[in-house]
């Protein structure tokens, strides 16, 4: 005999469960909905060609955030050039060399522990190591705290992603005579390439909205300057100045500089998302 | 049987052995450890010169490791360790002096799943033959259209040759593995279980290339299939919990076993 009554309570749980799930799943994407409108309510209003055309203005004028988008841009690719092949190279010693190693496990052990360590502390410490020795800020303190960043990151998607590398493509490779590093650089990397790449780009959206590294590090600029040995522009730095200000023309180019950092880090998380995707079914 | 039997029967090769064969592989009191644990004790047998040799048994008596150390491959695993000799053309094999990446051009390998590379066909043939030379683009099309045409998969995927070895069906990914593993030209073709994931027309595909390849190749093969063992082996060895219980011609072995076991084993009765 089937117990109806426990079939039907069975059918109640279910639909409150279903109903929690659609709740919940309402209210985060409520919350980022919000986030985008006033970004985009705020922030498009500000918008112009200005904007790209010229730097930051002194309180009472109009301006552009010019200095802080090529600043950021440096930065970030500079951080990501840098940070990458270091981050590639370590998660390629986890997964392919040193794979059940003791040193493996404590490398793996303490990038975990930097990978969530938070970024003002990274900011702090290279303060303490290049700015403090070299008597000034510089884009290049910048770029390392960027680096710091980066590199966890990179080293953990590296490792993930060639962990996920069947073992017998491996074995097939070296049935054929072909050395380990050949097989790394042209299987393993080959049969992880999607994964890595969406980890790099991921690192790069998340190092272009930090502030907190920069803080004590790159600074800010309100003139225009390329010279990475002084201080630098940021748009996250722009944004934090310019937000906690009292004048109206700098709070509307925060709110513009927010919406333009928020438009490319979706990009690179669609982007990094697509790559993901075709890397899964090819 | 009697006492004096069983030890007769363990310590012979084969009584069956025709003396003329060539042997191409000579395993001499092989075993094989992985970590503390024994997986193989004291194996002796030949694989003879262009002929094929199935290893046969249930699962774990340790036919899957009997042939990943004809190539070494068990040496990409630190824990993992080999006694005894086995001897390629009179060369010991296991010795640790041995270059494992011209050991492997050697003696090719094909595994139980399909294993394409994330690239071309055609790359995937290619592969192997760029680890050894740089061959001209004309003369590698020729090599890559020939390793393809033995393999019978040439017509299938000729118009192709450019697109991923992912997009093949299991019986052809298969069939491009074994491409790439005749490639290089070895000498000795180790297949372990080269069907076991495959349907029965790619299976009937992969013995009909089997029987074609022995012409030239000595190959040793892995079955759980006792018929396919028969179909496609010219000898057999039967294996079980670590030790070789019976080596002979495959018809002997199948029709007249020596052993009680193996009879028990072929006749379905364990196993």
């Amino acid at each position: 005999m089937i117990n109806t009554s426990r079939v039907h309570r069975r059918l109640i749980a279910n639909r409150i469960a279903i109903g929690l799930s659609f709740a919940a799943a309402a209210i985060g994407l409520g919350v980022l909905a919000l986030i985008l409108f006033t970004l985009i309510a705020k922030g498009a209003a500000g918008l112009t060609a200005t904007t790209f055309k010229e730097v930051t203005p002194p309180p009472g004028q109009a301006g552009g955030l010019l200095n802080a988008l090529y600043g950021s841009l440096v930065l970030t690719v500079l951080g990501v050039l840098v940070g990458a092949p270091i981050g590639v190279l370590a998660g390629t010693y986890l997964a392919e060399y040193g794979r059940g190693t003791r040193l493996a496990s404590v490398i793996r052990f303490v990038n975990d522990i930097i990978l969530s360590a938070p970024s003002i502390v990274v900011g702090l410490f290279i303060y303490q190591v290049m700015v403090v020795p070299m008597h000034h800020f510089s884009g290049w303190a910048g770029v390392a705290a960027l680096v710091l960043i980066v590199v966890p990151i990179v080293v953990r998607t590296t490792e993930d992603m060639l962990l996920l590398v069947p073992g017998a493509l491996r074995e097939s490779a070296a049935a054929l005579g072909a050395a380990q590093h050949t097989i790394i650089i042209h299987i393993a990397y080959r049969a992880a390439r999607a994964g890595m790449i969406t980890g790099g780009l991921l690192a790069a959206a998340r190092i272009s909205g930090e502030t907190a590294p920069l803080l004590f590090t790159a600074l800010n600029n309100q003139f225009w300057s390329t010279d990475l040995n002084g201080p630098i522009a940021s748009l996250p730095m722009v944004i934090f100045q310019f937000a906690l200000s009292p004048y109206a023309e700098w709070q509307q180019l925060a709110w513009t500089g927010a919406l333009i950092i928020t438009a490319a880090v979706l990009t690179l998380s669609v982007v990094a998302r697509l790559f993901g995707a075709t890397g899964r079914t090819s | 049987m009697n006492m004096q039997d069983i030890v007769d029967s363990k310590a012979t090769v084969p009584a069956l052995a025709p003396a003329m064969q060539e042997e191409k592989v000579s395993i001499r009191g092989l075993s094989f450890y992985y970590g503390a644990t024994k997986a193989l004790n004291c194996i002796s047998l030949p694989l003879y010169h262009k002929k094929v040799t199935a290893f046969i048994g249930p699962s774990g008596c340790g036919k899957s490791t009997l042939l990943r150390i004809l190539n070494r491959i068990y040496s990409l695993y630190p824990n993992q360790r080999a006694e005894g000799e086995v001897l390629l053309d009179n060369q010991d094999i296991l010795d640790p002096s041995v270059n494992l990446n011209l050991l492997r051009a050697r003696v090719g390998m094909v595994f139980q799943k399909p294993t394409p590379f994330p690239m071309s066909i055609y790359d995937n043939v290619a592969f192997a033959k760029r680890l050894y030379e740089k061959p001209r683009k004309s003369k590698l099309d020729g090599r890559i259209e020939n390793a393809l045409r033995r393999v019978a998969l040439w017509d299938e995927v000729k118009d192709r040759l450019h697109s991923s070895g992912l997009g093949l069906s299991g019986g052809q990914q298969q069939r491009l593995c074994i491409a790439r593993a005749i490639a290089i030209g070895p000498e000795v073709l180790l297949l372990d279980e080269p069907c076991s994931a495959l349907d029965p027309i790619s299976t009937a595909r992969i013995e009909e290339l089997i029987d074609e390849l022995k012409r030239e190749y000595t190959i040793a093969i892995v079955t759980h299939n006792m018929q396919q063992a028969a179909r496609v082996s010219d000898y057999t060895a039967f294996l079980y919990l670590g030790e070789l219980v019976e080596f002979g011609e495959t018809a002997q072995l199948f029709t007249k076993p020596r052993e009680s076991r193996t009879e028990d084993y072929v006749t379905g009765r364990f196993g």
